[in-house]
């Protein structure tokens, strides 16, 4: 287990290197040269060749680059990405907070999440072909099938306007928490309600359920081992969901103007701010393969049968 | 065609054939359907209600709702399906060219494919659209620099099964060519799991569309596109909310059909899944598997 759990660490090392030289070359993408850009940014009003090529210089742009990569590299690593272009401050410092907002966000979403799509995948498998499973996933197909800014456009209109319960927008008070959360959670829940409810009814069918119940066991006792066995999915299906929801509230950020991630992204994308889009490209992915490791550890901590596959 | 006689008596998914069929063509064929042109400013005509000239009223340029609605078609949903065709076309040839010749092609393959799915979908359309600027042509890219990697990952598993079976090894000691191998044995075989794996990321790929659309990052101003529409609508949710709901309905509609049919054509081709509550006992790994598939979606 623990020669498992160093393995992945350390696979996980070129994966790192090759994901944040993706990010980095990232820039070179852009039909825009990034000295016109940092001029065309700063407002400078006449650009001219050499003024192009000295911000160039200025820059460190004429530099080999693999040098210019390990200069990035060491630099990320102390959480130092550069400067804004447009603004001019270090992007940490736009970054972080953005990142902390979104995170409270994603976290109190990820709870809802998890709890409601346990309850219902749970109900819907023990009541299958009921009336009460049919109900509720037809209910989740057609609000899955919804776009998250029309299913907020709606709820804004109807809560916030017709019934003026909750704020439209920004990040005041916990009732701002509400919309947004809400949003999130009817479009992940809906997924993964879905996964717990096949995993569940495959469990339910298993032999050793039959076994149990031939041996007397109450039906009660038996429910809580298939959800036993069944939450070992819904470890590994929530480990991944997480660094997914962290990044796709794009979207609901910016109709309810929260000071996230999403927010700060859209409008560098906007204003052609590329420190700040590869600054977000990069934690997002460093994020997501640090999850994805953690949860396949998780699932072969809890699950003997996958162990034995190593 | 068992799968054709299976999918044939569900109505429900004929019932949404018919719905994704009847979208496709009208967007199709948008000009000689649409009552004016969609582009047509009549500023008298601001946000004036359904008449029988103008079914779904005028927006806040008094352009003709319907005919935007049904120009919105083409980028919504028919460039939509150009690009998933594209990923999916790349995604198969590689995942053809990993699961059936194995060995070291599959490994550098499968690594590069590795690299390309740690980054989230979301986030790596948003890089690649952050770096090439804002427009349709850009997102459609960004889709299929995304998702060909996670085809060519699940196209490689479906080949795998059949690459190994024992007709296929007979065909190789015949001395039947790679090429004619792949063509005439395994890809009849694949080909309906490969429809079913592009019909599932169908739906989510419309809403991701109209999703960056409505945040600006998509199609330019005067042309349709229902995200777009959503979004000009927006500054009058309060007043006229009515005119959200025409592109909301049109996408809900569509997306809901194209899940319909997806889930459909999933379940002809492998009718264990219906009996799943009765017999077929469905290992974690499989179902871990399908989350996958919607996760990448």
């Amino acid at each position: 287990m623990i020669l498992y759990t160093l393995k992945r660490i350390v696979a996980l090392v070129p994966l790192l290197v090759v994901i944040s030289f993706l990010t980095f070359i990232l820039n070179g993408l852009s039909p825009m040269n990034p000295a016109e850009v940092v001029l065309h940014a700063q407002g400078v009003p006449t650009i001219t060749e050499e003024l192009i090529a000295s911000t160039r210089v200025e820059l460190g742009m004429d530099r080999p680059l693999l040098v210019r990569y390990g200069d990035w590299l060491l630099s990320c690593l102390q959480l130092d990405f550069g400067n804004s272009y447009i603004t001019g401050k270090p992007v940490w410092s736009l970054l972080g907070p953005a990142l902390l907002n979104t995170l409270k966000l994603t976290i109190i979403s990820s709870l809802f999440i998890i709890v409601i799509s346990i309850v219902l995948g749970v109900v819907c498998a023990l009541k299958e072909g009921k009336w009460m499973d049919l109900s509720i996933r037809g209910i989740s197909f057609f609000l899955t099938s919804m776009p998250a800014y029309w299913l907020a456009a709606l709820m804004v209109w109807c809560f916030a306007v017709k019934l003026d319960l909750l704020p439209t927008s920004g990040m005041g008070s916990a009732g701002s928490y509400v919309l947004p959360v809400m949003v999130i959670v009817i479009g992940y829940a809906g997924i993964y309600f879905r996964v717990i409810r096949s995993s569940m009814l495959s469990n339910l069918n298993d032999d050793y359920v039959l076994y149990g119940r031939a041996c007397g066991m109450s039906e009660m006792k038996l429910t809580l081992y298939v959800l036993r066995n069944s939450l070992q999915v819904a470890v590994s299906v929530f480990g991944l969901a997480f660094p997914i929801i962290l990044g796709s509230t794009v979207v609901v950020e910016n109709i309810f103007a929260w000071p996230g991630l999403g927010t700060l992204t859209v409008k560098s994308i906007l204003g052609r701010d590329f420190p700040i889009i590869q600054a977000y490209v990069l934690v997002l992915a460093v994020a997501f393969v640090l999850f994805n490791t953690v949860s396949d550890v998780m699932n072969v901590a809890m699950n003997p049968r996958l162990r034995k596959e190593l | 065609m068992k799968l054709f006689d299976r999918f044939l008596k569900d109505r429900l998914a004929v019932a949404s054939l018919a719905v994704v069929a009847a979208t496709l063509l009208i967007g199709l064929c948008a000009p000689l359907i649409a009552p004016h042109p969609p582009n047509e400013v009549n500023l008298e005509l601001r946000f004036a209600s359904a008449s029988w000239t103008y079914w779904l009223g005028n927006d806040h340029l008094g352009r003709c709702i319907l005919s935007r609605l049904i120009y919105g078609i083409r980028p919504s949903v028919l460039w939509v399906l150009a690009a998933l065709g594209a990923a999916a076309f790349f995604g198969a040839v590689l995942g053809f060219v990993a699961g059936y010749f194995r060995g070291r092609t599959d490994a550098v393959l499968m690594r590069l494919c590795d690299v390309m799915l740690s980054f989230p979908g979301y986030v790596m359309t948003l890089a690649i659209v952050g770096m090439l600027g804002a427009g349709l042509t850009n997102i459609l890219l960004a889709f299929v620099v995304m998702k060909w990697a996670w085809f060519a990952r699940v196209i490689r598993t479906t080949v795998m099964q059949y690459a190994d079976a024992d007709y296929v090894n007979y065909a190789k000691v015949l001395g039947i060519g790679h090429l004619g191998i792949m063509k005439r044995h395994i890809a009849p075989a694949a080909l309906p799991e490969i429809a079913v794996i592009a019909s599932s990321a169908f739906g989510s790929m419309i809403l991701q569309i109209s999703g960056l659309s409505f945040l600006g990052l998509g199609i330019e101003a005067p042309h349709a596109e229902w995200g777009m529409m959503m979004n000009e609508a927006r500054s009058v949710m309060f007043t006229r909310p009515e005119l959200m709901f025409a592109p909301g309905l049109a996408i809900i509609v569509v997306v809901s059909s194209v899940n319909f049919l997806s889930d459909a054509l999933q379940k002809a081709l492998d009718p264990k899944l219906v009996l799943s509550g009765k017999r077929a006992s469905i290992l974690n790994g499989k179902i871990l598997r399908g989350l996958r598939k919607k996760e990448a979606a």
